[in-house]
């Protein structure tokens, strides 16, 4: 591994599998930040987002939402908003009378309640917001009109909004769970924790916690289906992360075969996990649709957004941890307790935060023993779905806090405590039973001191009155989880594999399919690249199709950083394989051996022993489409391969170390960042610019969740953010440059030797973020524990302290 | 997010603007003027605000004194359709300069390339910048109704709770402000650059060399409309050396004298710590920098 500042244009790499070859041509894409490909549509405004497509006779939908959080619903009188002008039809839930979504795990009832989220309310209301009746009209306007003639009849009960009255349980958000609490996991109590504690030269507890946010994709959610009467078939145009899961579960709310729901997604603004949940709304636009056999388009608006949209991220940590004279911890107890708001999402379940949480929480960390406890509780606000990093954020906190801590305790530098403790051999097997593969956990640490240690912020931060603080945060990030890894989770629908397909056409161009789904990561250009280093062509002549479920058998979409490690290599494969059968029928055509042909590098397969003997992929085409009585005996016409990749056992770690150097302002308490220093390493790096715009964005969210973004809910229920006046979703002015350092240890077992790189900025930031700030405030007496961090309350830490 | 349905008029001068006001009335309408939008569009889209009907100042900008920043003597007056960002871009009489410098903190640029002076004085945020600058430096509204022109003075505009002096039949002609202060300064503190102040504070000195000898102190975003904080000006018309010392002492009576709501937002506490801060910095910016 080397540390290097970003690879130019030309970085080149070793490829990975076997398979054919052509010297001097190794790497030639993969590495090289390419101008993108998608970049001539999007820059130029002829991109197609889902509010783009116009269907001819489209109507427009809209829902009646909930404006109490909970309530039974003793009437809903739509007969006003169907006299409305423009008033197409109006249905509750009782008109449409659709399936509901249940996502399960398979787990024991006394570790996991299932609840049903009916797609409209039907005798109860749990969260303002809440879709209620579906109003379809000529335009968007006539749609608001409608809505707000609707006439909601409810018997308002008391809300639940906090752990305290869901732990009360005075009422309950749902019958099925009296104590409100849909998911409680001891996952692990491995032996000698008690020991370890009792054994212990420091013993420190930290309680942590997060802020409710919304995962913010620029691109609100939305949905245009039609009904197509000649292919007997609901056309489904959505922005999902998942079409397949989306197909799926309309089929089945819908209570119709799978065949007639086809799914396909355009371009898209952004997902970051709010996507990768299939929503209500999507499924009763289907069903009016279908109903009514003409488009409707549904686009959700921003306040619905805000309100209405699945959130995530409400998590309390309660951490004990033991460590010795020496600055090892000896054990890890942690009772993580986190609010899935009002309802079970699918295909994940309201289980996905707490478990994440239990299954990772010891980190880059060799934890001798360890005992966690997680719950997930049920409340009456907006329901919550996967956002980038689920739980890693927040559990990161906990446990880079619990590194400061003993730190202080131990009167030890605080880097020098994770130096103490971090994994540094592998592959390495967890006391949480997961093994990690090789990664930089250390060396990426060192690297991030040194970096600024070297530019002096040390010296700045002892040398003035200012109040400069320092702060690190070292993790690592599970990506490309495989079916293995996911089942471990007991989830009834486990996502894991992806397929790929790729065809070559007569002119040697080339489709190739993913079940990913690009929403702004640039599969369109990584895929090319290696695309095109597997068969020795230029990336030009690659087009990627994703997102259509008539052409991809199926998918699991694009989430968990699972797209380059799981999908790229499916493609890769594929890839090879068609390499494999073009050379199969050059050696017939050559009349040569097998053996003695090799893809050239330049779109042709060339005879090893006489290479002026050589067949272009046009040549080779030709005689598999339009001259087939050519073709050997053994070998089918058309020039297509398919593959199918999952990874095996723990899936692939990515690491990273992230210093960030802040200055508290002592008149307002506004926290500035100084510097921002990433070192990551994700493997081998496909398009390095895509991966810096990966990092830098994930950043600029951890951020914001560290400093600036939280939904609060007041006692009823009612949410405090409707608009961005009140969501403070932190502009170019608020986030800072970010310097990026790669290290590379390829990963093993992908076929490019990638690990994803989709998390991990949005994981470090805000434990680097708040350590930094307790930093800037050690000489208060004051430490911080909760994000977002208000900079009235680090004005008190500075008055109080000063 | 769509407003309310309304009807749409197009005003070609100020009587004709008046005019519809009128009309539209007595037919029993709400009518509502619009200019740049930047307050009302998102109001009506909310449906916060929904006036049935819309009377659009827009073509009144082919009228040269509707987008005049006009400098006669002591007074600057600038047309009612100028927006935010032309008085950025003016060069201004060093008088009035701090309008220039203040308006890096009106909203965002495409804010400020829309919105205009009379349009955000009428709305009347008690923490919007141009609210503060009428009080520091006298503006006076000059307002056109049914029975003619009059003239509106600052201290008299601002009603609270975005309610102002001037009528729903009446429309704003032109701003002028009477009070030069080259020693001034406009500081603010947000969660965001662009964001409504949590407190933004005006201050605009009378220096004699490096004394001070009197002032004037406006805040934002401790009441429900801007504010002057005559215990702050008694600091400063008591006189002193320009500096720190002095600017402390003109901040904690600035802190002590307003009494800030607790919202959902943040704390009374807070609103006035941030009052010392900002009251502090404006002063030292105002003077040039004098500690």
């Amino acid at each position: 591994m080397t540390a290097t500042e970003l690879p130019g244009d030309g970085h080149a790499t070793e490829p990975r599998a076997e398979g054919p070859r052509f010297d001097g041509h190794r790497g030639r894409w993969v590495g090289a930040s390419i101008p993108r490909h998608e970049d001539p549509r999007l820059l130029t405004g002829r991109g197609r987002f889902v509010d783009d497509i116009t269907l001819s006779g489209m109507l427009h939908a809209g829902f009646v939402r909930a404006t109490v959080a909970h309530a039974q619903i003793t009437g809903i009188d739509l007969t006003a908003t169907r006299a409305v002008e423009g008033v197409v039809a109006a249905y509750d839930a009782s008109d449409l009378a659709l399936g509901d979504i249940v996502a399960l795990l398979d787990r024991p009832a006394e570790e996991f309640t299932p609840t049903a989220m009916p797609i409209l309310a039907k005798d109860k209301i749990r969260f303002v917001g809440e879709p209620l009746a579906i109003v379809v009209a000529r335009d968007p306007y006539a749609v608001e009109d409608g809505i707000e003639a609707a006439v909601v009849e409810h018997t308002a009960l008391d809300a639940i909004v906090d752990e305290e009255t869901a732990l009360r349980a005075s009422t309950t958000v749902h019958d099925e769970a009296p104590d409100n609490v849909l998911l409680d996991v001891s996952m692990f109590d491995t032996p000698g924790v008690d020991e370890a504690f009792a054994d212990a030269d420091v013993t420190v507890e930290v309680t942590t916690r997060s802020g409710r946010q919304n995962a913010l994709p620029l691109e609100t959610r939305g949905v245009v289906v039609s009904w197509d009467a000649r292919d007997d078939q609901l056309l489904v145009q959505t922005c999902t992360q998942v079409p397949h899961q989306v197909r799926t579960l309309v089929a089945r709310c819908l209570d119709v075969p799978e065949r007639t729901v086809r799914v396909t997604v355009p371009d898209m603004g952004g997902g970051f996990g709010q996507k990768c949940v299939v929503g209500r709304e999507e499924v009763a636009v289907a069903a009016v649709a279908q109903r009514l056999h003409r488009p409707v388009k549904w686009i959700e608006d921003r306040r619905e957004a805000l309100t209405a949209g699945f959130l995530a991220r409400e998590q309390t940590y309660r951490t004990r941890a033991a460590f010795d004279a020496d600055g090892h911890i000896t054990a890890l107890d942690v009772d993580v307790v986190c609010d899935m708001g009002a309802y079970s999402c699918y295909p994940f379940t309201a289980g996905i935060e707490p478990l994440m949480a239990s299954a990772e929480m010891p980190s880059v960390y060799r934890v001798p023993a360890y005992r966690v406890r997680g719950r997930a509780l049920t409340s009456n606000k907006a329901p919550t779905a996967p956002y980038r990093g689920v739980s890693r954020p927040q559990y990161v906190v906990a446990i880079e806090r619990v590194m400061e801590r003993a730190a202080r305790e131990l009167g030890l530098d605080p880097v020098e405590v994770r130096r103490r403790n971090v994994i540094t051999e592998f592959p390495y097997t967890g006391v949480n039973a997961v093994t990690y593969d090789p990664g930089t956990y250390r060396e990426s640490l060192d690297l991030a001191e040194a970096t600024i240690r070297d530019e002096g912020w040390y010296e700045l931060r002892e040398s003035t009155d200012r109040h400069i603080g320092i702060g690190f945060c070292c993790f690592s990030e599970r990506t490309g989880y495989g079916s293995e890894a996911f089942a471990k989770r007991k989830m009834t629908v486990v996502p894991g594999f992806d397929l790929s397909e790729i065809r070559m056409d007569t002119t040697g161009a080339v489709v190739v399919t993913s079940g990913t789904m690009n929403h702004g990561q640039s599969h369109e250009t990584t895929f090319a690249q290696i695309v095109a280093d597997r068969l020795g062509i230029d990336t030009a002549r690659v087009k990627l199709r994703q997102g259509d479920t008539e052409r991809i058998a199926y998918g699991w979409g694009t989430f968990a950083s699972r797209s380059v490690t799981i999908g790229g290599s499916a493609v890769a494969l594929a890839s090879q394989r068609l390499g494999e059968l073009l050379c199969r029928i050059a050696a017939h055509l050559l009349e040569t051996r097998p053996d003695n042909v090799a893809l050239d590098g330049d779109g042709g397969v060339v005879q090893l022993d006489d290479p002026d003997r050589r067949l272009t992929y046009e040549d080779i085409a030709d005689v598999a489409y339009l001259r087939s009585h050519l073709l050997p005996k053994d070998v089918e016409p058309a020039l297509t391969a398919t593959a199918s990749f999952d990874v095996p056992g723990d899936g692939t770690f990515s690491n990273a170390t992230h210093a960030v150097v802040v200055e508290a302002d002592p008149g307002t308490g506004a926290i500035r960042i100084l510097r921002y220093a990433c070192v990551e390493d994700c493997g081998v790096v496909i398009h390095p610019k895509v991966v810096e715009g990966q990092c830098r964005g994930g950043i600029a969210q951890g951020i914001a969740g560290a400093l600036f973004e939280e939904i609060t809910y007041d006692a009823h229920g009612e949410p405090s953010a409707a608009s961005f006046i009140d969501y403070l979703v932190p502009t170019a002015t608020e986030i800072p440059d970010v310097s990026i350092a790669h290290l590379e240890t390829p990963c093993a077992f992908t076929e490019n030797g990638a690990k994803g790189a989709g998390e991990g900025g949005t994981i470090g930031a805000p434990a680097a973020v708040l350590n930094a700030v307790n930093d800037a405030l050690r000489h208060t007496g004051v430490e911080l524990d909760a994000t977002p961090i208000h900079p009235r309350v680090v004005l008190d830490a500075l008055e109080g302290g000063l | 997010m769509k407003p309310a349905a309304f009807t749409y008029h197009r005003a070609h001068d100020v009587a004709d603007a008046v005019a519809l006001l009128t009309d539209l009335a007595a037919a029993g309408e709400d009518p509502k003027v619009i200019a740049g939008g930047q307050s009302l569009m998102p109001m009506m889209n909310f449906r916060l605000a929904r006036p049935s009907a819309l009377v659009d100042l827009g073509p009144l900008r082919r009228l040269p004194a509707m987008t005049a920043i006009r400098s006669d003597g002591d007074h600057l007056t600038l047309g009612a359709l100028v927006t935010h960002h032309a008085v950025e871009k003016a060069t201004l009489p060093e008088g009035f300069a701090v309008l220039s410098r203040a308006m890096r903190w009106v909203g965002h640029l495409p804010i400020r390339s829309r919105g205009t002076v009379a349009g955000s004085l009428v709305h009347g945020d008690a923490t919007a910048e141009w609210c503060l600058l009428a009080l520091l430096l006298d503006a006076v509204v000059v307002a056109e109704g049914p029975s003619g022109r009059r003239e509106i003075p600052a201290d008299e505009l601002f009603h609270g709770f975005y309610a102002t002096a001037v009528d729903l039949d009446e429309v704003v002609v032109e701003v002028r402000f009477t009070r030069p202060a080259p020693h001034a300064a406009l500081c603010e503190f947000a969660r965001r650059h662009g964001d409504f102040a949590v407190v933004d504070a005006a201050v605009a000195l009378d220096l004699e060399g490096t004394a001070a000898t009197g002032g004037r102190i406006v805040l934002g975003g401790v009441a429900p409309a801007p504010v002057r904080v005559p215990e702050a000006e008694a600091v400063l018309a008591a006189g002193g050396a320009a500096g720190d010392a002095l600017w402390g002492a003109v901040a904690d009576a600035a802190a002590a004298a307003v009494d800030p709501p607790d919202d959902a937002t943040t704390t009374a506490a807070y609103r006035r710590r941030l009052t010392r801060t900002l009251v502090a910095d404006a002063c030292r910016e105002a003077s040039g920098g004098l500690r």
